[in-house]
């Protein structure tokens, strides 16, 4: 690793003055935004409010409006290697040609072009990541045997790959069980913990996170707010947000957020009402 | 005529070792294409191109009918329609909805091109005949020569783009953020597909192009994952129906290509025979390791 020591690190991701709209819509804009070394920051809200452009943002595929986004300092790159990025769980089909331990080795040298001649190396490499995700019992499965879960686990092993320092996590856990939303999320939080990678989580329920999260960006109707769980999670807050009565109730360590418009939630209201 | 009539014309080993001399370099062609339609197969299958392979190999003979039609070199014709279908579906169809309803209309107006074409030949309808089912027997050296080196360039570039396009096959997005090309890559392999339709286009016909580009693949899916070993069995599969194929077809007078899709759909039977059985018997032992292992 190469950032800083934690106490004085200066951040990973920087926006300042960000702005983005889609199809003449303002997403957001004036966001000023800093994540830090070892920071975990979930970003929430409902469906169509920039969530994912905000991903696509720190990727390099999208640009900003205005304002700026830097990356340990520097613009971002496309493609760049000390990104992480776990997508959306999406099953690989059955029939693949693929082992679990080729879906890491992907993270380790799938980017490199010239002849496919196995490294000693490259494979050393794998055995760690697939050690560092519990995967080993089965890394040599066909990846369409496999679970969601246990497909997930191996691409938290594949984003790792590149000793990332900022780990891009876009709704990682859905569809998972709830066995396996531990699992991964503890997974995402013990690298943060143990190599100081800064973690932006989005997600659409933010509970299975909750122990974990340091703050939340949440964005909703163009406009977003940011703070600790605590602060940003109140019924007065998202009222303000959404510009009408929400309730945030807290039961048994879970968040429930009751009331959210309908305009602004297509159909996964009742996953964040019921999960 | 009698079973024994049919049965000479589809099977006669006369004066073989002569003829065999004579085809030599067509079973060289028709080797290396085995061996590259196996190959890319693999990735036909894993992007879901079937579907463009065919369409890609209509236009590709309505190039090699509009070749004849001018007296110019077929294979270059062949190449011609092959590259412009391959760039416009690789182009306008990144999305696989989008690339379907292209291949769609590409493919009716390509096919009747070549039929027009083909109409206003005034040559051997042999000639015409043989592009949409095969005619490798009656390509001269040079052609071939030209059809083994299109071959081995589309080989040679495969292994080279191995990774990245395996990584851009199974998950575009990922592969994007890890800093594949995702784009070039894309377009690339549809100019290596066309390449090699339109190598397939001489040797099977426009019609049958699907026997070695996709049969050979599917089959070897059905028994293996392992990502070296679909290569190679593709690979294996391929070389075996084409050579095959012509091997079994010399004594008679009939097009070769009906061998070449017989021995290449035995083999997927026989594939997917061997699959049902893996999968049946290894359900029940598959998941003890994992579940000891927890």
């Amino acid at each position: 690793m190469t950032v800083a020591p934690p106490a004085l690190a200066a951040p990973v991701l920087e926006f300042e003055n960000g702005a983005l709209g889609f199809g003449g819509r303002s997403l957001w804009s004036g966001l000023d935004l800093a994540v830090r070394p070892g920071e975990f920051l979930a970003v929430l809200g409902p469906n169509g409010s920039g969530k994912t452009s905000l991903l696509k943002t720190i990727l390099g595929q999208q640009r900003l409006d205005s304002g700026t986004v830097r990356l340990a300092g520097h613009e971002i790159r496309r493609g760049d290697r000390s990104v992480g990025y776990i997508p959306q769980q999406k099953l690989v089909p059955p029939g693949t040609p693929l082992r679990g331990r080729d879906l890491v080795t992907l993270g380790v040298n799938g980017h490199r072009f010239g002849p496919p001649i196995p490294r000693r190396s490259d494979r050393e490499r794998v055995d760690e990541l697939l050690d560092d995700v519990g995967a080993t019992s089965y890394a040599n499965q066909p990846v369409g045997t496999l679970s969601g879960g246990e497909q997930q686990r191996l691409r938290v092993g594949q984003a790792l790959a590149g000793d990332p320092v900022l780990l891009l996590c876009d709704e990682p856990l859905l569809s998972l069980d709830l066995h396996h939303q531990r699992a991964v999320s503890e997974l995402i939080d013990r690298r943060r913990r143990t190599h100081d990678t800064a973690v932006v989580f989005v997600t659409h329920d933010v509970n299975p996170v909750l122990d974990v999260v340091d703050r939340i960006l949440y964005l909703a109707g163009g406009q977003f707010r940011q703070g600790t769980p605590s602060e940003v999670l109140r019924s007065d807050v998202l009222s303000d947000l959404y510009g009408t009565p929400v309730d945030v109730i807290r039961s048994h360590g879970r968040v429930i957020v009751v009331g959210v418009p309908d305009g602004h939630d297509h159909h996964d209201h009742h996953d964040e009402v019921a999960e | 005529m009698t079973g024994d009539d049919i049965w000479g014309r589809l099977f006669n080993f006369a004066n073989y070792g002569e003829l065999l001399a004579l085809v030599q370099n067509s079973i060289i062609a028709a080797a290396v294409l085995g061996i590259v339609g196996g190959l890319i197969g693999v990735f036909v299958m894993q992007r879901d191109m079937a579907f463009a392979v065919h369409g890609i190999s209509e236009l590709s003979f309505a190039g090699a009918a509009g070749a004849l039609l001018l007296g110019v070199n077929v294979v270059a014709g062949s190449l011609v329609g092959s590259l412009i279908a391959a760039v416009l579906i690789g182009l306008l169809g990144a999305k696989a909805r989008d690339r379907n309803s292209i291949i769609g209309v590409l493919m009716p107006f390509g096919l009747g091109l070549g039929i027009l074409f083909l109409a206003l030949y005034p040559g051997r309808s042999a000639n015409k005949f043989g592009l949409l089912t095969g005619q490798i027997i009656s390509v001269d050296i040079p052609q071939l020569g030209l059809l083994i080196t299109l071959s081995v360039v589309v080989l040679v570039a495969l292994l080279l783009v191995w990774r990245p396009l395996s990584f851009d096959s199974l998950d575009a997005d990922v592969a994007a953020a890890r800093g594949v090309p995702s784009r070039a890559l894309s377009l690339g392999f549809m100019v290596l597909l066309g390449l090699t339709v339109a190598v397939s286009v001489q040797i099977i016909g426009s019609l049958l192009v699907l026997a070695l580009l996709v049969t050979p693949a599917a089959a070897a899916l059905r028994v293996s994952s392992s990502p070296l070993l679909v290569p190679l069995l593709s690979m294996l599969f391929g070389f075996v129906s084409a050579v095959g194929g012509i091997l079994l077809a010399l004594g008679g007078a009939l097009p070769i290509s009906p061998y070449i899709t017989t021995i290449s759909f035995a083999i997927y039977v026989v594939c997917r025979i061997i699959g049902a059985r893996k999968a049946a018997g290894g359900r029940a032992s598959a998941r003890r390791p994992l579940v000891a292992a927890r």
